[in-house]
């Protein structure tokens, strides 16, 4: 199977007793994506990404690691995967090289084949120099790099990683982000967060859930589109009155900040940048400062996460 | 072949720790100490045996209580090994490392049941090794020493059974290890309801109970209903781990 979907997630729910934790939730994955899995704490993320890599039995839905159903060919399913839970399997007491050639062998690589196995898995992850070091006695951000390490140590073809920078300093956090860049070369990765740069740092796609919902699923470059907003914020030197510049084309409505300076909400599609340039020109009121005002990834996220909430009065705001 | 990975790993694990070597030493020291005392003991009656028509010799003597002996110092002490095997890995969340591996949860629990066995046969040979000793001086009974070692061996099989099982139920070692303990230590003294009146329900007692099907064995009788008890129990605990680890995957914590 060359290209195409190799991740297929079809109306998956998961109850915990009376609480539906993950409601009936549908994505596909192409090769070569990465795909990060964003929400508030406790919105289901980590329970999805346990049903994927079949750690938990979904209550409904299915799950299709290329082409394989994970319920009915756990094992062969299983083969495609790498799974790093947000708190690491690690054992403490071995040392990294005991340890990873531990999971090169539960995943089946056979025994002349693990020191390879190994080696590049160390070497991908930058481990090479702590190989005879015991995990219990590494730093946090090793610890996380030996997780993933474990979860690429069969190549395989789905990466699924749950909160792989909680808990690092910011250059633990921008290393293991280059690594993950790295991994997506030859890997599909699955990526959850609730760190929004780091979706826009690495992802080509993204899936929010709130509340076990699936409330947006878009392509990154979609999302910039969703961010990109309509207002302008431009300031003059000898600035014109609110009502003269509200009267130009394409303005919705003028908010004035400071002195000088305006928010211009721009309306209809049309862009009047244009109309306001020329009309400084020609009344001569310097224009001085002209910048397009873009949501941040944060106010998107609170817009989509808000509007699920009203639209559902029954549910309680995240 | 993952069962004989998941062995191997269990085994390492244990010998990196140091509780497996000090129970090894404390339970070698406590038995050669039996062990000598027996000896002596044998040695000071063994004038009076001398005069006897099918006197009991250091078979009957010394090496029956020693393995009744062993019985007992291994019923407190698997509990202990056992303990950690799945609910330490449940505490440190590391069980999701197996089940996201291409595995079936019987490789699973037959790996870790196997890697335990493996350092219990290695204690049994140490403590074996204390009546092979006695080859240097006397004729032991071979034959009953290999059912006695046969019978410990399965006596301790269905305690690691018992106690792996219990812990698959927790997250919290010392909880594994007591109630493991409470279990074998009931199936151990189940025998002694009713035991004065006989009957119906003293027999029934009596066959459950895991030391009734040891006794034989020490003397060297071979009963296969004794054996089938205890690959029973072995079996039904397996199973009944191998069903726990599968519903915490279908039921979630």
């Amino acid at each position: 199977m060359s290209g195409g979907t190799l991740v297929k997630v079809e109306q998956l729910s998961r109850d915990y007793g009376s609480l539906r934790a993950v409601d009936k939730i549908s994505f596909e994955m192409a090769r070569g994506e990465v795909l990060g899995f964003l929400g508030p704490n406790g919105a289901g993320k980590s329970t999805t990404m346990q049903m994927i890599s079949g750690n938990l039995a979904p209550s409904a839905g299915r799950i299709l690691i290329h082409g394989l159903d994970i319920l009915d060919r756990p094992r062969a399913a299983k083969a495609h995967l790498g799974y790093l839970p947000e708190q690491p399997p690690l054992y403490r007491e071995l040392t990294v090289d005991e340890y990873l050639a531990f999971c090169a062998r539960l995943n089946r690589i056979p025994r002349n084949r693990c020191r390879d196995a190994v080696e590049t898995a160390k070497a991908r992850c930058g481990l090479e120099a702590v190989g005879r070091r015991l995990i219990g006695n590494l730093s946090k951000g090793f610890q996380q790099r030996v997780g993933i390490a474990q979860a690429i140590i069969h190549t395989p073809a789905v990466i699924i990683l749950d909160e792989p920078t909680v808990g690092l300093d910011p250059i633990q956090i921008r290393e293991i982000r280059a690594l993950i860049h790295d991994l997506s070369r030859e890997h599909s990765v699955i990526l959850s967060t609730h760190i929004l740069p780091e979706v826009q740092a690495i992802c080509d796609r993204v899936i929010i859930i709130n509340q076990g919902e699936l409330v947006l699923n878009d392509t990154i470059a979609g999302l910039q589109r969703r961010m990109e907003g309509n207002n302008l914020r431009v300031a003059f030197r000898q600035p014109p009155g609110e009502a003269e510049l509200a009267r130009l084309p394409g303005v919705v409505e003028v908010e004035s900040l400071e002195p000088g300076r305006f928010r211009i909400h721009c309306g209809g599609g049309g862009d009047s940048t244009d109309a306001i340039v020329s009309a400084s020109v020609a009344n001569g009121w310097q224009l001085c400062e002209l910048m397009p005002e873009r949501l941040s990834l944060e106010q998107v996220f609170i817009q989509i996460t808000q509007t699920e909430a009203n639209a559902d009065p029954g549910g309680a705001a995240a | 072949m993952m069962t004989l990975v998941i062995a191997g790993k269990e085994l390492r694990s244990l010998f990196l720790s140091p509780l497996a070597w000090v129970i090894l030493a404390v339970v070698q020291l406590i038995l050669a100490y039996l062990f000598l005392s027996q000896i002596d003991f044998f040695l000071q009656i063994q004038p009076r045996l001398a005069g006897l028509e099918e006197a009991p010799g250091i078979t009957e003597i010394i090496m029956a209580p020693l393995f009744g002996n062993a019985a007992v110092v291994l019923l407190l002490v698997v509990p202990m090994l056992t303990m950690r095997l799945v609910s330490d890995e449940r505490r440190n969340r590391t069980l999701s490392l197996m089940f996201s591996a291409p595995l079936s949860m019987t490789e699973i629990i037959l790996g870790k049941f196997l890697g335990l066995m493996a350092f219990l046969l290695l204690m049994l040979v140490l403590i074996a090794a204390m009546p092979l000793a006695l080859l240097a001086g006397g004729s032991p009974d071979l034959g009953v020493l290999v059912s006695s070692f046969l019978g410990l061996l399965l006596l301790v099989g269905s305690f690691a059974a018992i106690g792996l099982y219990m812990s698959t139920l927790t997250s919290q070692p010392a909880i594994a290890a007591v109630s493991t303990f409470g279990v074998l230590l009931l199936l151990w003294i189940l025998d002694w309801a009713g035991s004065g009146r006989g009957g119906e329900a003293s027999t029934v007692f009596g066959y459950l109970s895991i030391l009734r099907h040891y006794e034989p064995l020490l003397k060297g009788v071979f009963n296969s209903t004794d054996i089938v008890y205890y690959l029973l129990l072995m079996v039904t605990f397996l199973v009944l781990s191998v069903r726990r680890l599968d519903a915490e995957r279908l039921l979630g914590r």
